[in-house]
């Protein structure tokens, strides 16, 4: 989640910046306490050269007294290391840095018991063989140093959870911009393409996105209302003289009859006339039908009495060509649909039925429904349609090697496909061994049949 | 028979004079067909009127229909197909919508018991074949399509691109015709059909 990784991110830089200033401010510390000792040496070293050892001595013993409580350490030992004036029992056993300098534990019977301090201090060897060790019990600085430690860490634990809360802030305000981009692209692409996407006003990213899109979105309504419009013109400029010259065709017919010449050319053309306006009105119906999105003229029908009518309509074709129909309609199977659209579409499939199976052969129509879905099925025993074009048979003018010398335009199935796919239902082709089976799955409705008992 | 060029001056000639039909192009220079057929029925003019269009969607023709026009017609359609429509909507105009026997020849149709009778002789047919019958009588005389009969009988609005209606006639025509001496039930080349007794 892009918040993690930014508290993640957020959190590191903190603890590398709190980390740096707690070594810079301990390294301070200890060099401040170096440097104070180093003072320190150098005035007992002045006063050993002025006064000899008494002076000397004398000196150390009044800054023991003077600062009873404090961390000063000091011990002034002979050539043998042995204690001789100073607030340490013993000269320290540890080891000794190049420079000089040691580190070692102290004990005190006046702390508690058990505690244990660190110290640091400087051994000074002074003229005549005498060793001058001082240093400062480092305890309070530990105090200091660990009380700055923690500080920091809650400061870090109060930043982490800042950048907690201002992490997800700011992705929700994100997440939410996006989700109405998102929300609006799906309305326009289920078919309202006169949605646009919400701007804030503020100017920012988002908004110059989201500007942007409706830009485009103007250009493609646009665009779309030009197809219409040239779809409606070619309507209108292409059909008419195609109209008028099947009309006068018609005429010469008559003309033709009356004067008992021969019609047959006469008859063919107008058949050919009537063929090629008839291709064109599907071609267009199906151009319209795509990209004219009619979902407000959906409404609640059973699909069992849809098919039923169309199966009666073609009836009459079916018993002339001998074959044989079943049907199965199951009640309950509403569906949501364009019932003309439908109509057509289920009337090209059983068309092609027909079409293609031989006399005598055999047509199987089911309506049937479950919880998820309606589905209607039509089978047929023709030569059915292969597998590799299967995938083509939806395109414009296609049409099988087989059939080409058969009568139609290859304009049947490519409605059907446009058919279901403004109503997103799911057709499948297969295999009716032999023959071909054409499934189109409905998603099933909430709604109870029972409802709409009254309009059956 | 008078032809106007633009909306305007065809609405004038329409509320000037009594014709017995209007034909009328939805698309027109100066004032559109819907707005011309408004006008005419807010002036209480009663005349059928015919709108031809090239729009012919299911919206386009409830437009049309709605805007107080009597029929749609697409184009392009065969000249015959208008004549037949026109013929349809005079008929209308003579109320025979209250008749309860419908009669032609000797075939008639009793349509409160659903019954055909053919010289007597009572014919068994199926509801939609009674329907389609029912329609030819009542434009008995007159050319019906098949388009006409695709949209009256069975309420679809398309192209079944194949003959069904053809086989549907004649199975009826075998029922209504066949056994008896002088045929009904005529094809008009080009056309459609025709119910009418023969001369």
């Amino acid at each position: 989640m892009l918040t993690m990784v930014y508290v993640t991110l957020f959190t590191i830089s903190a603890l590398l910046l709190l980390a740096f200033i707690f070594f810079y401010t301990a390294n301070y510390m200890a060099q401040q306490t170096d440097a104070t000792i180093e003072a320190e040496i150098a005035g007992l070293e002045e006063r050993y050269k002025v006064d000899g050892l008494t002076g000397l001595t004398r000196l150390i013993n009044e800054r023991i007294a003077h600062k009873r409580t404090g961390s000063e350490l000091i011990l002034l030992a002979d050539q043998r290391f042995n204690a001789l004036v100073g607030n340490l029992n013993r000269w320290p056993d540890a080891s000794e840095t190049p420079d000089g300098w040691l580190n070692f534990k102290l004990e005190d019977k006046g702390w508690g018991k058990g505690e244990i301090h660190s110290a640091r201090a400087r051994r000074f060897r002074l003229v005549g063989g005498f060793h001058l060790l001082v240093g400062r019990d480092l305890h309070d600085l530990e105090m200091s140093k660990r009380a700055i430690a923690k500080t920091l860490s809650s400061s870090l634990a109060v930043a982490a959870v800042l950048a907690l809360i201002g992490g997800l802030t700011m992705t929700r305000s994100l997440i939410r911009r996006i989700e109405a981009i998102n929300q609006t692209s799906n309305e326009i692409m289920n078919g309202d393409l006169s949605r646009r996407i919400p701007t804030n006003h503020t100017g920012d990213d988002f908004d110059q996105l989201s500007e942007n899109l409706n830009h485009m979105l103007d250009r493609i309504e646009m665009l779309m209302e030009g197809v219409r419009r040239v779809s409606d013109n070619i309507a209108h400029d292409l059909r008419t003289p195609l109209a008028r010259l099947r009309n006068h065709l018609d005429e010469v017919l008559k003309q033709n009859t009356k004067s008992g010449g021969d019609t047959e050319c006469i008859e063919q053309a107008v058949q050919e006339a009537d063929e090629l306006l008839s291709t064109f009105n599907a071609l267009l119906r199906i151009a319209r039908i795509e990209y004219e999105n009619r979902v407000e003229h959906f409404t609640f029908v059973e699909l069992g009495d849809l098919v039923h009518n169309v199966v009666e309509l073609y009836e009459p074709l079916i018993e002339e060509k001998g074959q044989q129909l079943d049907v199965y309609l199951s009640p309950g199977t509403q569906v949501h649909v364009d019932q003309e659209l439908l109509s057509q579409a289920i009337a090209n499939l059983l068309d092609n039925a027909i079409k293609y199976t031989p006399r005598n052969g055999c047509i199987e129509i089911h309506v049937t429904s479950n919880q998820s879905q309606v589905q209607l099925v039509i089978a047929d025993s023709g030569p059915g349609i292969s597998l590799a074009e299967r995938s083509k048979v939806f395109q414009r003018f296609y049409r099988l090697e087989s059939s080409r010398s058969s009568p139609g335009n290859g304009l049947g199935l490519s409605l059907v496909y446009a058919v279901t796919s403004l109503h997103n239902l799911d057709l499948k082709l297969e295999s009716n061994n032999p023959g071909l089976r054409v499934i189109l799955n409905f998603p099933a409705l909430q709604h109870t049949p029972q409802k709409f008992a009254a309009f059956s | 028979m008078d032809h106007s060029g633009d909306g305007q001056d065809g609405l004038f000639m329409a509320m000037e004079n009594e014709y017995e039909a209007i034909v009328v192009d939805r698309m027109l220079p100066k004032l559109d067909g819907l707005s011309v057929i408004k006008a005419l029925r807010a002036a209480n003019k009663r005349t059928p009127v015919i709108i031809l269009s090239a729009l012919g969607e299911v919206d386009d023709r409830v437009q049309g229909l709605r805007a107080g026009s009597d029929d749609y017609l697409v184009k392009p359609f065969a000249f015959s197909e208008l004549m037949a429509r026109l013929d349809a909507l005079n008929r209308r105009s003579d109320s025979d919508a209250a008749k309860t026997v419908l009669q032609v020849a000797d075939l008639e149709i009793d349509l409160l018991s659903r019954e055909v009778k053919r010289g007597g002789k009572i014919l068994d047919l199926q509801p939609r074949e009674l329907r389609l019958l029912e329609y030819l009588m009542r434009h008995a005389g007159q050319v019906v399509t098949r388009t006409m009969l695709l949209e009256s009988v069975w309420d679809y609005h398309f192209d079944p691109q194949t003959n069904v209606i053809d086989v549907h006639i004649s199975r009826l025509r075998s029922k209504i015709d066949k056994d008896f001496d002088k045929p009904l039930l005529h094809t008009v080349r080009g056309a459609g059909y025709c119910l009418r007794a023969a001369n």
